[in-house]
């Protein structure tokens, strides 16, 4: 097959192995001498461990724990705040303290419930809002940064506004649900531990098992088994287990499998942060904003984590894509003691555009603005500085994108139109409305730079067959395909002659982790840089080689400590427009019709990014209405799926979308990201589409039935 | 001692009946087609037949299972009605972490085997027991309606 227009949609190159089910995900290996292992883990939230009473252990069954770990007991990320296992304090809910290994589950599980351990327990920090009234205490802020306007000017402000808004926003947990739970194995070999599993950064785990078990690199190796799912949720926490099954194999000197069953998958890893954003907005006579000033405070959850990089994502976009006079931004990162949160699709931008776009569209009706004519009048436009002082360097499509889905949508006939029929409808009612979005594409700041120098590597054997070689993983996003197709129209190569290997360190130089929406984009591209190497110096029949470095493109340099530069190299930008129905009797939200308009550089393959664009969107609008989780006193209290509730096939509709096209001039074909931005928008539109239906205000997501009847409820008190 | 019939070959087994189907399938017999997504009958990645019908085999004891014909997704690999619905979803794009697919595949089986026609909101319906967090399901919606157009006379009950 050759590839006349790159996004011409080809076959995917793992289809086989998954529609049978014969790819082997890491729960469906099993290696010779292999045994299991189960974490014991802390049943209190915050206290001092005094004594551990193991139960007699069977023949070929043994405890493994801090004692064991040959370098530092922490689990490298990026501060040393993570034990691998708990040795003296515990911090949260189901932090590992030990691990039983042995050959029979049943067996483990068994002797897990005869473990007695000894605590005393100390009072823990349970909810943000907690955390924030404590905020200034030692050890509860993990992370700040502020940054915009000065508060003086502001102030000054202030003085001659017409009136103050002042809005509190939540947002909850979201879990991340990939059908795959999170699975691990250490292979022992005399001379090196290989962990398998399922992953997303082959290399934050190299890194964090070269520490852990204090060895050389040619010690350890890393391979990535098919993954089922990560959406963030496989970027950091893997390492940990990681560090649990090759501690416990260099200990037992056997292989070690570590499956997580979906309950404790669900209660001890990693979440979106549930989030509180303040706002207090200037307006003037007309209603026109003045100036604006966000505070938000993340719930980091036990430990640091990736939370302050979250924080920073969250930040940049407190402001959505308007360009808002006078703007102040700032942020924490608070610990709890309750499961440590972490990445998970969109990486903070989520809860700041929900949070904007809810904050926007109050503003507008205050001043009797349509929400979408009054967003428009403060969108971004090309050259626009950031609120980082950065500039938006490159063509924004956002105005006609706004246009076509308009059309498309026929947005103004509709809102007419319901607001004719509700008030003769007495339960259904009906309402819609929209979400602008962008999202960043890659790292913030400098780190592909300073952190990730990413490293490709193409190879050519003798039969003319090219092998990619890089860490980045397929966990279902589509990059086996689309990064091979780059690589093949580069080299004029039929895509079935482009190879792309389950990745393995033994095998493939650093390109990087499989984040930020920088794959297609970062790792595209210098693939894309390599293939023209190779083709260059092209010799059929010998095997060749080339690699190719990351050369970061300088632009307004990003200085974190003040917080200003170009946090980004470029931007994708997305329309939503959402038709809710809302039962007033039990709550229940229906969604009738969902469109979306993206622009994301050039798409690398229409089929794969319509994927990403009704997948995405289905977790963003759940997100926003359907699925909810809860921490009571630090444990979590959904531990199953149907307790969540995430969407199925009953929930979701078909999705109108478009995409179009304003190529990127460091994207390989044009092309920028996709993956993140398509969540985005999906909580904030149905939440605007909520509150047209009930002509009402929320100040939250999800907004689940409760929170609606609530609100029916004392809407009806007021009217009384 | 429990026997039944595995992908049409009978086998027996030693293991407890209070062991689930699942485990049976995916350790005895080796059989690795058939996913663990929740362990609770809720997502649909354990889908298999079980004298026909369609059933979620981690809340299946073998002890229920004596004398049963069971069907992994290894038994139909080799049917047209597979090679159908595996190229209606290559073609419609609704593959991608792949791990809810297997089950996926056996529901759409199912479906179209008692109603080859279905209407969108039957396909919503049919799948509504499997879940699936990568697709938003409307590919996996559009592979089953490909399978159905494109099956005629396939999907005819026998």
């Amino acid at each position: 097959m050759s590839l006349k227009d790159i996004s011409t949609s080809v076959p995917k190159k793992d289809h086989k192995g998954k529609v049978s089910g014969q790819l082997p995900y890491i729960s469906d290996v099993k290696v010779e001498n292999m045994v299991y292992g189960v974490l014991v883990r802390s049943p209190i939230a915050y206290g001092k461990i005094k004594s551990i009473q193991l139960p007699t252990l069977p023949e070929g069954y043994e405890a493994v724990g801090a004692e064991h770990i040959s370098g530092p007991n922490y689990v490298k990320i990026i501060q040393e705040d993570q034990p691998i296992f708990a040795n003296e304090w515990v911090n949260y809910i189901g932090e590992p303290i030990f691990m039983l290994v042995g050959k029979d589950l049943n067996i483990l599980y068994s002797l897990l419930d005869e473990v007695k351990i000894d605590f005393e327990e100390h009072q823990a920090v349970y909810t943000l809002d907690e955390a924030i009234q404590q905020k200034s205490a030692s050890g509860i802020t993990m992370a700040t940064y502020e940054f915009g306007e000065s508060l003086e000017t502001i102030a000054a402000i202030e003085l001659g506004a017409h009136q103050i808004i002042e809005e509190e926003y939540d947002t909850g947990y979201q879990e991340h649900v990939y059908l795959e739970p999170q699975g691990m194995l250490a292979i022992y070999k005399e001379d090196e531990i290989v962990v398998q599993g399922s992953m997303q950064c082959l290399y934050y785990i190299k890194n964090a098992l070269i520490s852990a078990l204090d060895c050389g690199a040619d010690d350890v190796r890393v391979v990535q088994s098919p993954t089922g799912g990560g959406f963030g949720g496989k970027e950091e926490f893997p390492s940990m287990m990681a560090c649990h099954v090759a501690v416990a194999a260099k200990a037992v000197k056997k292989s070690v499998m570590l499956v997580f069953d979906r309950s404790e998958d669900m209660v001890v890893t990693t979440k979106r942060h549930p989030a509180k954003l303040n706002y207090r907005t200037a307006l003037d006579k007309e209603g026109n904003i003045l100036s604006m000033c966000v505070d938000i405070y993340l719930d980091g959850g036990a430990n640091a984590g990736l939370s302050q990089v979250v924080l920073q994502r969250a930040l940049i976009n407190s402001a959505g894509v308007y360009n808002i006079p006078h703007f102040h931004a700032k942020g924490y990162v608070l610990k709890t003691n309750t499961v440590p949160n972490g990445a998970f699709r969109g990486f903070g931008a989520p809860q700041s555009f929900a949070g904007i776009e809810s904050h926007i569209g109050h503003l507008s009706k205050l001043g009797n603005f349509d929400p979408l004519e009054y967003k428009r009048k403060y969108l971004v436009k090309q050259g626009d500085p950031t609120i980082t002082k950065g500039i938006f360097r490159d063509p924004i499509l956002v105005e006609d994108m706004i246009e076509d889905l308009l059309n498309a949508s026929q947005y103004k006939t509709k809102k007419a139109e319901f607001q004719r029929n509700n008030p003769k409808n007495q339960r259904y009612k009906k309402g819609v409305g929209t979400s602008l979005f962008l999202h960043g594409c890659g790292f913030t700041g400098s780190g592909e730079r300073d952190h990730i120098k990413a490293t490709v590597k193409l190879v050519k054997s003798k039969d003319d067959r090219v092998s990619l070689k890089i860490s980045n993983s397929d966990m279902g996003q589509g990059i086996y395909t689309t990064l091979s197709k780059i690589v093949a129209k580069e080299l004029d190569l039929p895509y079935e002659r482009v190879l792309y290997p389950d990745p393995d360190t033994k095998e493939v130089p650093d390109s990087g982790p499989t984040v930020a929406s920088r794959t297609t984009m970062i790792v595209g591209k210098l693939l894309e840089r390599a293939a023209k190497k190779l083709k260059a110096q092209w010799q059929s029949g010998v095997d060749q080689e080339v690699f190719e470095h990351y050369v970061h493109r300088e632009m307004i340099p990003w200085d974190e400590k003040t917080f200003t530069g170009d946090a980004y190299p470029a931007y994708s930008w997305g329309v939503n427009i959402v038709e809710v129905e809302v039962d007033t009797l039990t709550g229940n939200i229906k969604l009738e019709k969902v469109y979306g308009n993206y622009e994301v550089g050039k798409v690398i393959d229409e089929r794969i990014m319509k994927g990403q664009i009704d997948g995405g969107l289905a977790q963003g609008l759940a997100y926003g209405y359907l699925e909810k989780m809860t921490s009571k006193q630090g444990r979590i209290q959904q531990k199953s799926i149907s307790d969540y509730g995430p969407p199925t096939a009953m929930d979701v509709v078909s999705i109108d979308s478009k995409v179009f096209d304003n190529p990127y001039a460091d994207g390989p074909y044009g092309a920028k990201g996709a993956g993140e931005l398509t969540l985005i928008g999906g909580a904030p539109a149905v939440q605007a589409a909520i509150e047209d239906a009930l002509q009402t205000s929320f100040q939250q997501i999800p907004i689940t039935p409760e929170v609606i009847i609530e609100s029916l409820w004392r809407k009806e008190g007021e009217k009384g | 001692m429990i026997k039944f019939t595995l992908n049409g070959r009978i086998v027996e087994t030693d293991a407890p009946p209070t062991a689930r189907l699942l485990d049976l399938i995916r350790d005895e017999f080796e059989l690795i087609g058939t996913k663990e997504g929740c362990g609770e009958g809720e997502c649909g990645a354990c889908s298999v037949f079980v004298n026909n019908l369609l059933q979620n085999s981690c809340l299946i004891p073998i002890g229920a299972i004596a004398g049963a014909d069971i069907q992994t997704i290894e038994g139909i690999m080799e049917t047209e009605q597979f090679k159908l619905l595996d190229e209606s979803y290559s073609n419609a794009g609704g593959v991608q972490c792949g791990y809810c697919i297997p089950g996926m595949i056996m529901a759409s089986a199912a479906l179209l085997s008692n109603n080859p026609h279905p209407s969108e909101a039957e396909i919503r319906d049919g799948i509504s027991g499997n879940l699936c967090r990568c697709t938003g399901y409307n590919m996996i919606v559009d592979a089953i309606n490909l399978a159905a157009k494109k099956g005629d006379g396939l999907w005819q009950k026998k």
